[in-house]
This record gives C-alpha cells, structure tokens and sequence, in this order.
C-alpha cells in the first residue's frame, strides 16, 4: 500500500493491518508508547494515524475486552483511526499483558495500517504544510482511481455521530452523580471519576441533557473529534445549560472547546495540532508546570474570551490556550487530558479538585 | 518571566570534580561538570574548581574562573574555601567522589562554619538516598515499593537478614561506587565468602536483599526545580535483566518492552519519589519491573549527575546537567530556554523518533588473573552509543563502535566453548553468544529461559543472524532489496563484503549506484514537533532524506576518540575538543564525529555540527562525500582515527598535518626501523617474529633474556609483554600473533635499570615549534601510560635533554611532520634510544600543555591549517613542577594481579603541580587516593640488589619518619644486617604471622612490594601480598624507584603541611608572556 497527501506526496509502504483503501486528515502523534490507548481514542475518528517513534507493536496488544466493559488499556470498544502509518511495525510482540499483535488487531477491525515509512520526513512534510488529506490505497492504485472507493468519514457531521453512544449509560459509583456529556470520551474519564467514588451517568451529546443535569451533582463534557464549530446543537444546549446552572462544569479537550463556544468565546484550528503525552502547560494563577497528554487540533481563541472568563492554563511550547475558567460560577476547562491514558497522569489532580467541588456544592 | 524568582545568586560558587578516572566513574563527570561551570558562568557567578584530573575539558580557564589540581578531600576543599571565600557550593557534579566528599564536610561542620550554601539537592536529602535505612523510611513513608533489605554493619547481622529474607539474596555495599562490593549469594556458604569480601574492602555497610533476578532494570531521569515542577526526561531499559550491575549492561533509551500503563506507573513513582525526598536538580532513579505482572521494587535513587544522566543527555539532547546548574541556583524549569529549539523552554519532556543503544567496553583480558565474568559489580572502563531507527540497527552499529575487531553482531566472532555455560554466566561477550547460539538453533524461548533477556531484544538479534545467514547464502551482486535490507538491519559495508567474500569497496560502489545511502537525521528533542535549529546528527537507512543539507562555508572535520579504555580516554576527548575550538577560531565551520556518550566533544554546542556517528571508514566517507570538507583532522583522537590514515587518504580524503604515509612509516616497525638506521639514531634491538619455532635463536641474536613482544599498529601496549625464558616467550609469540593475525609482531632487547624519558612537540612542515620533555620516574619496563611522568625533567643531564630534543628535531623533519607527535626513549648512562614514536596528540598532551601553559593542541591544529605564527618555547625554564599519576582500579576487579608492566593497566590520571618535585608527586599520589603511613609499612623487595638500593630510605621511615617497619623473609635479613629494626613477617597464609595477616589486622597502612621472579605462568611472586594490599584498600607501591622518590618526599615534607596553590597562579607569570604570543591553554 502506500500513502498519497493531497499536496502530490507518495510514499510506498508494506502492510500490516487490513487493505482497504481509506482517506482522512493525516495527523501525527509523538507519543513513543500507548499505542492501544492511542487508536482507540474517538478523538481520533476519521484521520489517519502517523507515529513519530519508530518502532510500533513492541508489547502487542491484550484480549478483546468484553462488551459493554470499561476495561483498560482501551479507551473504546474499537480502534478509531481511519488507517495507521508507522516506521517499522514489529510483529514479535513481547509482553505478558498480550495475547495478539497490534497487526492481528487492526486486521480483525478491518483498519488499514503500512510500515517502511521514514515518518520524520513525513512529519516534517506535516508541520511545514499543516495536516492534509491522505490517501491509504493499494500501490497500484493512482489517486484518482482510489479517490471514490477510499472510506471516509464526514467531518461536518457524521464523525459525532459514530462516535457517541446511543443510549444514556449509568455507572454507579457512589452517591454523587457526574454527568458526562459524550462526544466521543474516552473511556478513562468515566474510569477516572469512578474510582473516586461517584456515579456517572455517561449521555450522548445529541440527548436532551436539561433533564438529567438537573439531576446530577456536575457536568464533565468530554472529548472527541473534530471541529467544535461542526458542534452547534450541542453547544447551543450547553449555553442553555450553563444559563443558571450553579454546579460544578469541567469541560475536556473538545469539551473545553464546547464549553468556551458556549460562553461566547472562539475557536480556531492549529497549523498541525497538539498530538502527544510531552506537552507542557502552566497553571497561570500558581505557576506550577505540568506536563500533559494531548489531542487536539483546534484552540480556543485566548483573545476573544467573554469577560467573566479567564486563560487557566497555557501551553508553554506555543502560547497557545490550555484551560479556562469562569470568574464567576465553577465552571472550568482543559484542553489536554487529565485521565492521560496514554500519558502522564500528572493533572490527575483535576478530578479530585473537581470533585471536592462537586461535593462541597452538592451538600450546600 | 525570566528569573522572575530568583533568589540572591552566589558569589563565588565551588564545583567539585570526580577526579582520575576509574571504573565507575569515568569521563561522565567532565562533561557534567564542564556543563555546570558554562551555566555558572554565564550568570556572573566566579567558579572555582577542584579536580585533581589535568586532562579534563573542565579543568581550563575557559570554563573555570579558578582551578585547583588537587585531590577531592575535605582537607583540601576546607582551605580553597577559605582561601576563596566560597560562599555556594555544588556536589552533585563530579560523581560519587564529590558527593562523598559534600557529606563529610558537612558532618565535619565545615560549610556551616564558612557559611557555605549547598546549591541544589541538599544534604539531608543526600543523607536520605546514600544511606540505605532512611532511604527505605523516606520511600516506605510515600508507600513506595523498595526491594526488601537489610542494612548490616557485621557479618553476624548480614547473616540474620539473609535468614529472614531467604535466599538467595543480593548484596550490595552502601556510599560505595559503581556497585563496589556487591555480589549474590544462594547459599550459606556463597554468602560467607560475599561477606567477607564486601566488609573486608572498607566499606562499613552492607545491604542484604530481596533477590530480583531476571526482573526487567528499568532507570528514569528526574528533572525537578525548587517550585516543584517536575519531569522526567528519558527512560531507559536494560537488555540485561536485574542482576547486571547497569553500567555493564547493554542498554536502549527510551524502554521497549513496557506498555504506557507500566511507563506511566514507574514514572509517576519517579515524580512522586524525588518530590517527596526534595530532590534540586537532577538525579536518576533505578526500578526493577517484574516481567510477569505490573509490580515493581525502586533499587536507588542517585541525587546527582550520573553515568546513566549523562547517556540520557546525549540520548534526548536534553542537557541535563547544564540544566540541573541552572535550577540549583534558583531557577525553574520553564524559565530555562531550550537550546535546541530555542522557541520552546526546559520544561517538557523530550519525544524521541529514534531510539539509542549503549554497550558497555571492557578491558578485562588486560588484567592478569582477573575474572571474565560480569554481574552486579562495575567492570567495563568505557562506553558506546549508537542512535537509529531499529534495534538491529543500533545494536549492530554499537558494536562496531566499542572497536573489539568485530563489524556487527557477526555469530562466528569469538569462539564459544562453551554456549550453554556462556548463555548462563554472563561474560563481556554475551550478546556474541546469544548470537552464536541463535545460529545454532536455539530458540529465542530456550535462550530467553536462560539469560532472561527479554524475548522482544532476542526477536531483533535474531532478524540480524538470520540476515547473516542469508548473506552467506547469496553470491555476489546482492539484489538492491537485500541489500538495502542489511542496510537497514545495520550491517556494514564490510560485514556484507565478509559473508559474500568480495572487497569492502565493491560492496560500497554498488550500493552508491544502487542509491542506497544513509539519510542526515536531527536529534531535535521533540520528534520534529517544532522546527529545530539543532546540529546533533546522527545517519540512518531508515531515513529518507537529509534534514540538514552541508553549508557553503569551510570546514574542518576533527575525529574523536570513541570509546574510552584503557589507553585511551578523556585525554583524546580534551585534545579533540581543543582541535575544534582552535579551528573555529581560525575561522572554520567545525564538524565532530564521535560517539562516546561520556565526552564533552559530544556535546552539540561545542562544534558546529556534531555526527554522534561510527569512526570508520565507511561513515567518514560518508559524511566526507556529504559535507566535503577542507580537511579532516585523524590526529586527535587517538589510535582508532589515527588507524584510519592510510585508508581515508586512499579515498581521496585529504588529511591535515602529516601525511598517512609518514603516519605508516612511524607506526609499521621495519619501516621505522630503517629510518631510525638512516638518521643514525640509536635503538633496542629488535627482530621480526616470522617462525615461532625459531624463537630461541632470536633471542640469542638480541642478546639474551628479557625480552619485549609487540605488535605493530596498538595502543596501550595491547598484547605487549616481556619475557624471561624460553616457555614464557613462546606463550606470548602465540598470544601476540592471534590478536593482530595480518600486522608484524616484533621482539626485541628489553633494557633494565634504564631510565624512560618522553617528548611531546609540534611540528610544522618538518620544523620543531613546540615541545615538552618529561622523564618517568620508574625506570623503563613500566607501560607509559601507567607510569608516573615529571615536568620537566628533574634527574636528567643536560646532553641527554639535548639529544632528546634533536632526535626529535630529526625525525620531524625525516617524516615531514605537521602536527603532534610524541617520542619515547630509553636512557641509559649516556645513550638515548628511540623506543617509539607515534605522529599524533599523545595521552601527555593536555599534561604538558596545562603544565607549561602552552595549549599544545591548538597550536598543532593551528600548523594544520597552515596558520604559522611566532611561538616561544620554554617548557624547560619552568618555576614549578608537574607530575602527572596513574590511577589504578584493581580493587574493582576480582582477582586482577596489581602489578604494573609493560601492558597499560591504569583506568586514569591525574596531574598535580608543585613548588618542587616532592611536593607535585605528593598531590598527585594523594589525588590517586594514596594515604600516606601512619601506623605501619610492609617491605617485601625482590631481587637483592633493590634491597641495597633502598637502604637508605628503609632507614628514613624507621628512624626519620618512625614507622614500624614489617618486612617479609628475605628482607628483614638485609633489614637486621643494616640495623634496622623490623618485625618480620611471612609470604604466605597460615600462621598467624603473615603479612596478609597484619594486613588484616590493620598494624600495615602501606606496602612496597617489589616483586623478584616469575613463575611458570609468568606471574611475579608475592601476589597474594599485593591483592592483599589492595583488597583492603592499603597503598601499594610496586617500584622501587618510585617507592624511593615518594620516601625522600615524604620525608622532605614531613614537617609542614603540603602547599595549596591554584593552577592559576603557577602559570601567572608565564601566562603575561604567552598571551601575546597567542596559544594559552583553555
């Protein structure tokens, strides 16, 4: 197989997933381990997968998880990507967690991934241009051939559609009620606030949310894919919601994005995005540094923030927005990952912060 | 923002360096240290620095405002802080020695005294991480996991904590280096003699513990600042499972083998370990991971810069240790910037697109009697690392790199008696093994059930011998997909020319017409996340394309040393790093080639760009071809470049300073030889070895027994030898001829009793510029690099001074010398006669040139480049004297007879000056770690000559200095005849009077043993005196010359302590004179 990118570039790999051909935005993530987590991310629905570090499939990959269940290391119940581009895909996985190789589980759902690709000069191609539209198709295949039969997502808006749930899913956990506004959350959110003892109640972005906020003790609305802007209804609902609400909101990734939207704020999207477990972000009120897991390809726009919010956190390799926080109601934002899952679980403190709000409100 | 929260910055801030260099503790620490410094530096801070090692990059005025040469001992720190009202000091910089040294001026409550701030980690913190109990408490508190242990002060107590821990146990011995005193035991009766070997070697704790063997050793380097953020920069895995010290251990960075949720778990414990110890700056903590399960044991936190941070810096380009300065002053992480992207800060964690391997170098067949196998002890003397895409890649490219005369990862390398028995107990050529095996058949699950490697590192050797295998198979051409796939699992032009059986050349021809060729990758930190202006470079097959294209201007390329060993260390690095410097300031654009981790010439910012790539001829084609520079320079870097001389100039290479045919005349005996005839120079005589049996008979024509063996084209007197009879000869002849099969091997007359003298010089066009001419004060037979060199010259007459230097003049014009070069000779009465001469910087380089203040490098690489400018030479008229010491590392190696010959077997040096000969020789042997005799001194002198010899300084030690003197048999009876009195004593165990005994029994603080005979395997007598010695950690004389100049100094200086002055102020009014005339050394 090989990948085309809509600037003319070719690069001709092996492969070592499924074949069928399929195109999406081309991304690059920097992580150098997760890759389970990885393309199990729904924020990853509809793009084409580029790892910089070269060596993938080392620890391969554990059993299939049972339906329904939350288990790690899977942050949902398929592998998101449209296709996967590595280095050099390793098939003599080596692990006491695995039961099949990375290969086996991409063939089983059908995703096309290639090897033998320099993925820095690709990279670099990336970050110099921007992300594009890429093409995984057969090697004989010209482009314009491939064009029509190669599988797509819709971005506008199908993409929020495959990957929120159908059905509003309870949790229990403990006494307090979290609702998770799902646009596609990983997984680890819900796990994350679980195993802090509460219960959650995990909706599809797309429900009517008025109802069950009122019956819940806070809001996290969690991550996904694309472009918060494609996202109108819901963030039409969230304003709504926001109007009045005195419980604790935490917005992640696409969620921060939503919950910025709402307040009247601005998105816009980045050359290449923010896409690894490396990022660094300071906390603009204490100082204090942090090094995060990131997903994203659009920011919230610093300059274009109603009054009663403020920049929380800050991305210190950019300057880009990396939190929000409203100055008046318990509402806040992150743009990276705080249930890491891949990556550091450095901010993991949000969720306790968090909580302690949603507890100290609720028996208020 | 930047600075927002600095605090008062210190005034003048003390670094303490690592010292000589010894196993565990090797070149690292000049590069750390040197970091330190420029970070200092750069914020006005006056730095003084200690560190008794003349050769380093540290020690230079560029770096350090103020420069001790001397021993790293609180005595001595004591009086510079004063006498430089030091009000800051760093110990995290040079090593365990420097940190060692922090703790006791601490406990002796001399920083408080002086008010002198701890920068950085501080000393409670250090306390906790050095001593294992607190360490244990401090981690238990946090509920982190620690191997379960046991610190034991007595052998009784270590036996109880075996008992309730079970066996089999692991030991290990506390504020020791390098895993000094460590070992395993499985039973009662191993543990017994572990015990006795780890509290016999002075150390006064001893740690018994879980045993975690076939656990993955996983280590983190922890980054963090005074407001608490906090970082980890690299992981690193080793291959070789828990139970090889990891500084033998080959290993990859970042891990391989662990999945994010095991990443993650070992790295938050990382963060909240070293936040809840206090950690400032930098250290490294070590993990055992067991492969079965998510469970884990931290084994050691080391707060400070580390071998491990050093491979880490050079592995992410991170600078850890510049970093680590800049936050023991006050600064955060994120107001630090980052060097390579210079758009981004030092708060972030480095995404790398490549990974790295290390394998350690060792020596061990150097070393008479010691133990070929590896385990939890530190052994290997040096490093090498190799960057690419895949595992095979680096592998195979790192072992080329550790120069062992293999081109990969070849199974039919070395012979292997014995697989299964190899497999079990690891020696310094498993992986050859592993290799050899796999050929075989044995299956990755067998040899993983052996050797616990992980079965993801066998998997990649595997594809590697399976390519061997597969070459062989194939006839010449190769297919352009095959051979782009060796490429790409990391094989050589001239591994692939080997298994085909053509000629390195065809194979690099066809695969340049073939396209095939390595692509230019940065080492940008973040994995091409943001533009990099970074020039850290490495090759890859697996590359595309160049990220870099060469620049228009003229260039220099220098070549440095590789990997350290003995023989060869951080001297080439200062002489490689000064040939750079020197061409930048003449106006080139610099490009290193090197690849040894622990160098300062690795570091990015010192060239202008850096190859962290193999020294041979293929990758300096390579990058030849690529960047085409004006000239490289071979000669400063050692025998591995200097090596490549003739072939490069076949290529079309063209070569600064000498000619490579010069080069071949001088180092290829006949031909050298007959030019020393032609000039009329005398010399030892010698013959070729051509018939083994014909030995006898040469010997014969060379004037009997001893004799000297060697084989052309070595450093270090590699396989060199002297014999003394007829069995001996003819085991070294064969011993010879199998290390260097295709070069000559030559024997000739060895001379005793003759004094070696040495000349380092410069020549431009054939003309002598510079020169320095030191005298050892062992008489000729012990191995230059482990003798103990004066400057200049103290006992010399001035005819022979005269000849010296004429001869040299000679040669330097015979062999039309542009450039360094270094000539030793014999002087006997009033002959001189050339042993060698070598047309390159030599290991002396950085001594003469810190001793005279005149930088003999620059000056050379200066005359290279054609730059001809008046210099003065004065390296005779000096007010002072320099004495340059070898520092041994026997105690660390097992059974090693510590004996010195003509094989060099000192792992470093160091170079003290003095007002006079006593005085400099004084600082240096205190800064090898001699102690001087305060309770007793044992006498054992061979041959009876050498007992008349001494007489005299018997008598200063028993009547001036008033020691008891222990003598053995033969020597206390000259003892009695001269009235000395003595305690005699015998050679052997058994009886209660031996000198092992008193040894033991702590009544002999220092021993000079001068050994008389050789038995039949060649070794001298007296062996178990000398391991003896050094076991138990007493100084250990075994020359008698040497023993002499040390008694007369000791007794000249008995009564006052000894000087303390700054290298600075030695050279000050020799300094005034020699700024105009240009060169200085920095």
């Amino acid at each position: 197989m090989k990948l085309v990118l809509e600037d003319g570039t070719e690069v001709a790999g092996r492969v070592f997933g499924a074949t069928k051909p399929v195109t999406g935005e081309v991304v690059f993530n920097t992580g150098m381990a997760g890759y389970v987590e990885t393309l199990s991310d729904p924020s990853y629905k509809g793009q084409i997968l580029v790892f910089t570090y070269p060596l993938v499939g080392n620890y391969g990959v554990p059993a299939p998880r049972a339906t329904a269940s939350l288990d790690r290391p899977y942050e949902s119940d398929r592998i998101q990507v449209q296709g996967l581009v590595v280095q050099h895909y390793v098939d003599d996985y080596s692990h006491h967690a695995a039961s099949r190789s990375l290969g086996e589980w991409l063939r089983s759902e059908n995703v096309p991934a290639i090897t033998g690709i320099d993925t820095r000069t690709l990279t670099r191609r990336l970050r110099e241009h921007g992300t594009m539209q890429g093409w995984l198709i057969p090697s004989a295949q010209s482009l314009d051939a491939a064009r029509d039969s190669a599988a797509g997502v819709d971005m506008q808006e199908e993409v929020f559609h495959a990957v929120a749930p159908t059905a509003v899913t309870r949790y229990e956990g403990g006494e307090l009620t979290v609702m998770v506004v799902d646009v596609g959350a990983k997984d680890n959110i819900v796990r994350s606030l679980l195993a802090r003892g509460v219960s959650v109640v995990r909706v599809p972005w797309h429900h009517r949310l008025a109802e069950l906020a009122a019956q819940a003790d806070g809001i996290v609305i969690g991550n996904g894919p694309g472009d918060p802007r494609q996202l109108q209804s819901l963030v039409e609902q969230v304003r709504q919601l926001l109007n009045g609400y005195e419980r604790p909101v935490l917005g992640i990734c696409l969620g921060h994005q939503i919950l910025a939207l709402a307040a009247g704020g601005d998105t816009y999207k980045l050359p290449y995005g923010h896409r690894g477990v490396n990022q660094p972000v300071q906390d603009l009120l204490t100082r204090r540094c942090y090094i995060t897991s990131q997903n994203h390809g659009f920011a919230v726009r610093d300059g274009a923030l109603p009054p009663d919010w403020e920049p929380w956190f800050v991305n210190t390799n950019d300057g880009t927005n990396e939190g929000l926080r409203s100055r008046l109601k318990p509402f806040f934002g992150v743009q990276f990952h705080p249930e890491a899952s891949p990556g550091p679980q450095d901010t993991a403190f949000l969720f306790d912060d968090y909580l302690r709000l949603v507890g100290a409100l609720a028996r208020s | 923002m930047y600075g927002a929260y600095l605090p008062k910055k210190p005034r003048c801030a003390l670094v303490l360096g690592s010292g000589a260099l010894q196993i565990g503790q090797a070149g690292e620490f000049d590069y750390s240290g040197s970091q330190a410094l420029k970070a200092l530096r750069e914020e006005g801070i006056r730095t003084v620095l200690i560190n008794p090692n003349i050769a380093t990059i540290q020690t230079s005025r560029e770096l350090a405002d103020r420069i001790y040469l001397v021993a790293v001992e609180p005595e001595f720190v004591e009086r510079v802080i004063v006498r430089e009202e030091v009000d800051a000091i760093l110990l995290s910089f040079g090593g365990q020695s420097a940190l060692n040294c922090g703790l006791e001026l601490d406990a002796g409550g001399i920083l408080g005294k002086y008010g002198v701030k701890v920068l950085g980690t501080p000393v409670e913190t250090i306390r906790d991480t050095e001593d294992r109990r607190l360490f244990v408490e401090r981690l238990n508190e946090i509920g982190v996991k620690t191997a379960r242990s046991r610190a034991c002060h007595s052998p009784e107590e270590a036996r109880a904590a075996a008992e309730e821990i079970g066996f089999p146990v692991m030991l290990r011995g506390a504020f020791a280096l390098g895993g000094k005193g460590s070992g395993f035991a499985r039973t009662e009766e191993e543990l017994e003699q572990a015990l006795e070997r780890a509290f016999s070697g002075g150390i006064p704790q001893v740690l018994v513990e879980e045993y975690l063997r076939g656990w993955k050793e996983i280590e983190y380097e922890v980054v963090r600042d005074t407001k608490d953020n906090c970082i980890t920069v690299c992981n690193m895995e080793n291959l070789d499972p828990m139970g090889i010290h990891t500084g033998e251990s080959i290993v990859v960075a970042p891990s391989q083998t662990l999945n994010d949720e095991e990443y993650q778990l070992l790295r938050t414990v990382a963060i909240d370990t070293i936040r809840h110890l206090g950690i400032v700056g930098e250290c490294n903590i070590q993990y055992a991971l067991d492969p079965k399960g998510v469970d884990y044991r931290v084994i050691e936190v080391n707060a400070r810069l580390s071998r491990s941070s050093a491979l880490a810096s050079k592995a992410t380009g991170y600078p850890l240790a510049y970093v680590a300065a800049k936050l023991a002053i006050g600064y955060t992480l994120p107001e630090i910037p980052n060097g390579i992207t210079r758009c981004t800060t030092a708060f972030f964690e480095p995404a790398l697109d490549y990974l790295v391997c290390k394998v350690p170098r060792w020596d061990l067949t150097k070393f008479r009697g010691a133990s070929m196998r590896i385990g939890t002890e530190m052994k290997s003397v040096g490093e090498v690392m190799a960057i690419g895409r895949t595992f095979p890649e680096v592998i195979q490219k790192a072992l080329r790199m550790l120069d062992i005369g293999v081109n990969g990862l070849d199974p039919d390398a070395f012979q292997h008696d014995d697989i299964g028995g190899e497999l079990q107990h690891p020696t310094p050529l498993r992986i050859f093994v592993v290799a050899r095996a796999l050929r075989d058949g044995v299956s990755v699950e067998e040899i993983h059930a052996q050797t616990g490697i992980d079965r993801w590192f066998l998997d990649g050797l595997e594809s590697v011998v399976r390519m061997h295998v597969h070459l062989a198979e194939l006839a010449w051409p190769l297919d352009k997909h095959v051979l782009r796939d060796a490429k790409r699992l990391g094989f050589s032009d001239e591994a692939i020319a080997a298994a085909l059986g053509v000629i390195e050349k065809q194979v690099r021809d066809t695969r340049k017409r073939l396209g095939i060729e390595p692509g230019i990758a940065q080492i940008d930190t973040l994995a091409a996340e943001f533009p990099a202006e970074t020039n850290y470079l490495y090759a890859t097959y697996h590359a595309e394309r160049d990220d870099v294209a060469p620049s228009w201007r003229k260039k220099i390329m220098v070549i440095g040393s590789g990997a350290y060993r003995i023989g060869s260390s951080v001297e080439f690095d200062w002489c490689a790093v000064n040939a750079v410097r020197a061409a930048a300031r003449s106006g080139y654009e610099t490009l290193m080639v090197n690849y040894n981790p622990e160098t300062v010439s690795t570091d990015y910012d010192i060239c202008d760009r850096l190859f962290f790539d193999e020294v041979t001829l293929e990758s300096v084609l390579a990058l030849f071809e690529r960047e085409k520079p004006h000239g490289v320079i071979i000669s400063m870097g050692g025998q591995i470049p200097n090596n490549l001389a003739l072939a490069l100039r076949k290529a079309g290479v063209p070569i600064l300073g000498t000619c490579a045919e010069s080069i071949d005349r001088a180092e290829d005996r006949s031909k050298f030889s007959a030019l020393l005839d032609d000039l009329g120079i005398d010399q030892p005589r010698w013959l070729h070895v051509t018939d083994l049996s014909d030995a006898d008979r040469m010997v014969e024509r060379l004037g009997g027994f001893p004799v000297l063996v060697r084989p052309s084209y070595v450093l270090s007197g590699a396989a060199m030898a002297v014999a003394h009879e007829p069995s001996e000869l003819r085991r070294i002849l064969a011993r010879a001829t199998e290390v260097s099969r295709s070069r000559p091997v030559v024997v000739s007359k060895f001379e005793t009793h003759a004094r070696e003298v040495e000349i380092d010089a410069v020549a431009d066009q054939g003309e002598l510029v510079l020169w320095a001419i030191s005298e050892h004060i062992e008489d000729a037979g012990v191995h230059s690099g482990d003798a103990t060199l004066v400057l200049p010259p103290q006992t010399l007459y001035l005819p022979t001074i005269r000849r010296v230097k004429q001869i040299a003049a000679q040669l330097a014009d015979a062999l039309d010398i542009t450039g360094p070069f270094n000539v030793q000779f014999l002087a006997k009465r009033n002959t001189v006669k050339v042993i060698e001469c070598n047309l390159r910087a030599s290991r002396s380089l950085p001594f003469v040139s810190k001793v005279t203040g005149t930088n003999f490098a620059a000056e050379a690489v200066r005359r290279m480049l054609g730059i001809r400018e008046p210099i003065e030479n004065n390296s005779l008229e000096l007010d002072h004297v320099g004495v340059k010491a070898p520092m041994f590392s026997f105690s660390r190696l097992v059974g090693a007879d510590p004996m010195l010959g003509v094989e060099m077997t000192s792992t470093g040096e160091v170079g003290c000056l003095g007002a006079d000969l006593h005085e400099a020789l004084l600082h240096s042997l205190f800064a090898t770690g001699v102690r001087f005799p305060r309770k007793g001194v044992l006498l054992s002198l061979g041959p009876v000559a050498d007992k008349y010899w001494f007489a005299d300084e018997a008598r200063i030690l028993a009547q001036e200095l008033r020691l008891p003197i222990f003598a053995t048999h033969g020597t206390a009876e000259m003892m009695a005849e001269l009235g000395i009195e003595c305690t005699p004593v015998e050679k052997s165990d058994g009886n209660g009077n031996s000198a092992l005994d008193a040894i033991d029994a702590g009544r002999i603080d220092f021993v000079i043993n001068i050994p008389r005979e050789y038995d039949k395997q060649g070794r001298p007598d007296g062996y178990l005196i000398r391991r003896r010695a050094v076991d138990a950690g007493v100084p250990l004389i075994t020359d008698l010359q040497l023993a002499r100049a040390v008694i007369e100094a000791l007794r000249q200086k008995r009564a006052e302590p000894v000087s303390l002055v700054a290298w600075n102020d030695y050279l000050k009014g020799r300094h005034a004179a020699h700024v105009a005339a240009g060169p200085s050394v920095d």
